[in-house]
């Protein structure tokens, strides 16, 4: 199986060396990086290519890091039925680059798309609809990015007086805490319990 | 009443039956009776046939059928879930109550009528739970809309929500009056 996969990735690497940035196999998972510039043309392949047949896309998925220069990474996640194959589609983008829509190639890509919009404020150019999907009406910032704050800026309650839900800044009694739940005044020790026995056996002594 | 007038039959208008409708008057303004009676008989009513408003908004909501359905049987209490805010007296708040979902959960508790009930159902509708510091979630639906009876739990099992709306009985049935 490995090898099929392995002659398959050669295959799409091959087909389109200058678009294709970076490929591996890894625990059985075909995944290769693209360029945003030809990211249509790449998934237009694998969609229509004879040995491909990835007809079906599962997802798309945004990820944040922060320390990159390139700073998110745009993930879709194929699946050939006829083959009984997957393959992870990767292109990186800086912040406030648009990534060419990929609904001209599978159409199931719009929601998903808006949802990383929505989330991570990636732009995708000739989006037919691109809008928020999930978060509320006149949300402000994408909350899935690193340096969103955990709680966000507003609130909601109830206003007997004006008798409407009205927005508010967000205000906490306590602040979020994170509990290791091992020692709640020393914090995580660095030796697990039972580790001391792995330590002892290894130097010989036990 | 005496005795030959009830064995008589029914009393002709005339002195005999004035006299007798000013007795039964006057114990019942001295007394107070009818009203006592009715506060209890509207309180019954009520807490025979609280229909709840469906409201399921997240897993809570499962736990929510489960105690509708044959096992635990809320018909029995005369508890039957509405499609409708304006045919019901109770609305379980079962689940996460979302920023996004606030406004139209008021909406559909000021299209209620009087008297109307809340039950916050589980740990995310009482103060959150785990969404607590979560940018879209409200911390606790008693910020949106008054609240009756808190069933904690996460979800709380479907007896938990059983006793939640006999405590809510409970209530009704203590300091239910006409007048709210």
């Amino acid at each position: 199986m490995d090898l099929v996969l392995r002659e398959l990735l050669e295959y799409i690497v091959d087909s389109m060396p200058s678009s294709v940035t970076g490929s591996s196999l890894t625990k059985g998972e075909l995944i290769i990086g693209v360029q945003r510039e030809s990211l249509i043309q790449v998934l237009k392949f694998l969609r229509d290519d004879v040995n491909c047949q990835f007809k079906m896309l599962i997802d798309i998925c945004g990820v944040d890091y922060p320390d990159r220069d390139q700073r998110f990474e745009v993930v879709y996640n194929l699946l050939s039925l006829s083959h009984n194959n997957r393959i992870r589609v990767k292109v990186a983008v800086a912040e406030d680059v648009a990534v060419p829509s990929a609904t001209v190639v599978f159409s199931c890509a719009n929601w998903w798309e808006r949802e990383a919009w929505d989330l991570y404020g990636i732009p995708f150019s000739d989006h037919p609809d691109l809008r928020r999907i999930l978060t509320d009406y006149g949300f402000e910032g994408h909350p899935l990015r690193k340096d969103f704050p955990l709680t966000g800026y507003v609130e909601v309650r109830y206003d007997d007086a004006r008798k409407r839900v009205v927005y508010e800044p967000v205000k906490l009694t306590q602040e979020f805490r994170s509990f290791d739940f091992l020692s709640p005044w020393e914090g995580t020790p660095t030796l697990l319990p039972g580790d001391e026995k792995a330590t002892n056996a290894g130097k010989g002594t036990a | 009443m005496p005795d030959s007038a009830a064995a008589a039959g029914p009393l002709l208008p005339g002195p005999e039956q004035d006299a007798l409708l000013r007795q039964v008057t006057g114990e019942l303004t001295d007394k107070g009776f009818v009203v006592a009676q009715l506060d209890k008989l509207v309180n019954w009513a009520r807490c025979g046939s609280l229909w709840p408003m469906t409201f399921g908004l997240a897993c809570c909501a499962v736990e929510m059928m489960h105690t509708y359905v044959s096992r635990y049987d809320l018909d029995r209490f005369g508890v039957v879930p509405r499609p409708s805010p304006r045919q019901s007296d109770v609305i379980i708040v079962a689940g996460t109550l979302t920023n996004k979902m606030a406004p139209a959960f008021r909406r559909v508790y000021d299209q209620m009528a009087e008297p109307r009930y809340v039950i916050s159902m589980g740990s995310c509708a009482n103060g959150g739970g785990y969404y607590h510091y979560s940018y879209s979630v409200v911390r606790g639906c008693d910020r949106v809309v008054p609240v009756d009876v808190y069933v904690p739990g996460c979800p709380p099992t479907a007896e938990a929500l059983l006793y939640g709306i006999l405590q809510l009985q409970k209530k009704i049935r203590r300091t239910g009056t006409l007048w709210r």
